[in-house]
């Protein structure tokens, strides 16, 4: 067997029939699936492992404790960050960037202040910021896309201005699959005194992931993104502006001392951490990462640029299809694809597809102004993963120019 | 099982391509039935106590299905359409095997039909 064939195995949902089909996967951007590692790590807490965390002294609670406290240690390293109470534990990407709005917000965003955005962001780092800015009148400011869906980042410099105090862009566009210049626009911010958000929900599959390295202030990113269970999530934030922020949410192990006259909060992670964590599924992250670290090898990344060559050639070469994120060079794409077909329309696509075994997205893709940009109300979007082979990229290529012929008649 | 699936979208595209041509000016907001992932427009006219519609989708398989929609209901009185059970829509299997979203685009669709009719009543 190949390596991928191996890795494959590890998977048991890839190895599903759909309509009497084999299953092939190709909606990874949405979610991930999940390797076993994972399935027995979430269904161990759930057996061995559940008590309520941090709180009380019996023994079940120590064990449970000590599985999501080492979660946070193995996610720390993972990212090198300096310190492990940089780790904030939440229910994914969402929740990360909506606890930066606020708490970030409530610290450092006044009347008048700016908060910048790219253009190609979904729905999740957009909405956020447009609540924070109508709470604190502050203005929200459009960090522009060329038409081969790069980042402006040239036109940075000029929108920065002294009142700006964050800037929010995705690490890699789950729409475009490129690559942005993360640790130059980090530069550029930090000449100016302002923060730097990256959403990492497609880079920490794709991209080895350093937030020193990258420096910039916070990172988010959601666990079932990268093979671990739904409803995990971690922010990554720099200390010293976490220890600035006051909590998002109240209740549970993020207080210091309670009384009616006022409360204080614990100091952090358990600041940001309100509530019942996710016992069972933040252990998960650990084996996920390690998985996600065990995909990073010579046989996967020549799958990967074996499948980005053919479906880059099939995409950029067929006269009725238009490809919304084009590289300059391969290296700054991910093997994820949003195109449209021209006078075909993405939801019949999809369907027949899906007949065919094939699980594509079709849509907005949560982000209608970037389809407003490029004039359609919706696109046709395959994301590979290191699971997927160069049959299932040949298989979806035929099926693809046979769902068209269909629809074209 | 996956050929006839195939069968049964051929089916629904060729009846979406034959179906009449829907006026551009129809084209409005209260004419597009909310709920569906392409657009579908409804367009309902009295005629004594009969209810004749024209539907249009930019999608050619939802409009296939529309097309089957307004065919079996077109012509018939608000009292027969607001009473029917939608039941030939189980009869030819499309609601339990289409996509969940699709799925509610096809509830939608009724519910606009079954809204309508009563609107008459």
């Amino acid at each position: 067997m190949t390596q991928i064939e191996n890795i494959r195995q590890e998977f048991p949902e890839l190895g599903e029939q759909v309509y009497g089909k084999a299953l092939v996967y190709l909606d990874n951007a949405a979610t991930s699936q999940r390797p076993l590692s994972v399935i027995r790590k979430w269904t161990e807490m759930s057996e061995k492992y559940n008590a309520n965390l941090h709180r009380a002294v019996h023994r079940i609670a120590d064990l449970a404790t000590s599985a999501y406290e080492s979660t946070r240690d193995a996610v720390q390293k993972y990212l090198n960050a300096e310190f492990r109470e940089e780790i904030i534990f939440t229910s994914g990407a969402t929740a990360s960037l909506n606890l930066v709005a606020f708490s970030f917000g409530e610290a450092f965003v006044r009347e008048g202040d700016e908060i910048i955005v790219g253009e190609a962001e979904h729905h999740s780092n957009i909405v956020p910021w447009q609540l924070l800015c109508e709470r604190k009148k502050a203005i929200l400011k459009v960090l522009p896309i060329d038409d081969s869906g790069h980042l402006r980042v040239d036109l940075l410099p000029g929108l920065l201005t002294p009142k700006t105090k964050l800037v929010c862009v995705a690490h890699i566009s789950n729409v475009l699959g490129l690559l942005n210049p993360v640790k130059e626009i980090v530069n550029i911010c930090h000449s100016n005194n302002c923060a730097v958000l990256v959403d990492g929900a497609q880079g920490i599959v794709h991209e080895r992931v350093d937030v020193r390295d990258l420096g910039c202030d916070f990172y988010a990113f959601s666990g079932h993104k990268v093979y671990a269970a739904p409803g995990t999530g971690v922010l990554y934030g720099r200390r010293a502006l976490l220890e600035q922020m006051p909590p998002y949410m109240g209740g549970g192990e993020m207080i210091g001392t309670v009384r009616w006259s006022g409360s204080t909060w614990a100091p952090l992670p358990q600041k940001f951490e309100a509530g019942t964590q996710n016992i069972a599924g933040t252990p998960t992250l650990r084996p996920a990462l390690e998985m996600a670290e065990a995909l990073r090898n010579e046989a996967v990344e020549a799958e990967t640029n074996a499948i980005k060559e053919l479906i880059l050639n099939k995409l950029q070469s067929d006269p009725r299809i238009r490809l919304y994120g084009v590289p300059d060079a391969p290296e700054e794409k991910i093997p994820l694809f949003a195109f449209s077909v021209e006078h075909v329309h993405h939801e019949d696509l999809a369907l027949i597809l899906d007949k065919m075994g094939i699980a594509v997205r079709s849509g907005q893709m949560c982000a209608e102004p970037l389809m407003d940009r490029y004039g359609v109300t919706g696109m046709l979007r395959v994301s590979f993963a290191p699971y997927n082979t160069v049959q299932e990229a040949e298989y979806f290529i035929a099926s693809l120019d046979r769902a068209i012929k269909m629809l074209e008649g | 099982m996956y050929d006839e699936w195939l069968d049964k979208y051929e089916y629904l595209i060729d009846l979406g391509r034959n179906l009449d041509a829907f006026p551009e000016e129809l084209k409005t907001e209260d004419r597009l039935i909310k709920g569906c992932q392409s657009r579908v427009w409804l367009d309902a006219t009295v005629e004594g106590d009969r209810l004749y519609f024209r539907a249009d989708s930019d999608a050619i398989i939802t409009k296939g299905i529309i097309s089957l929609l307004i065919g079996v209901y077109s012509g018939r009185t608000a009292r027969e359409i607001a009473e029917d059970d939608f039941s030939f829509v189980d009869k030819l299997g499309l609601r339990e095997n289409l996509s969940p979203t699709r799925a509610n685009g096809l509830a939608s669709m009724i519910e606009t039909l079954r809204r309508t009719a009563q609107n008459q009543l």
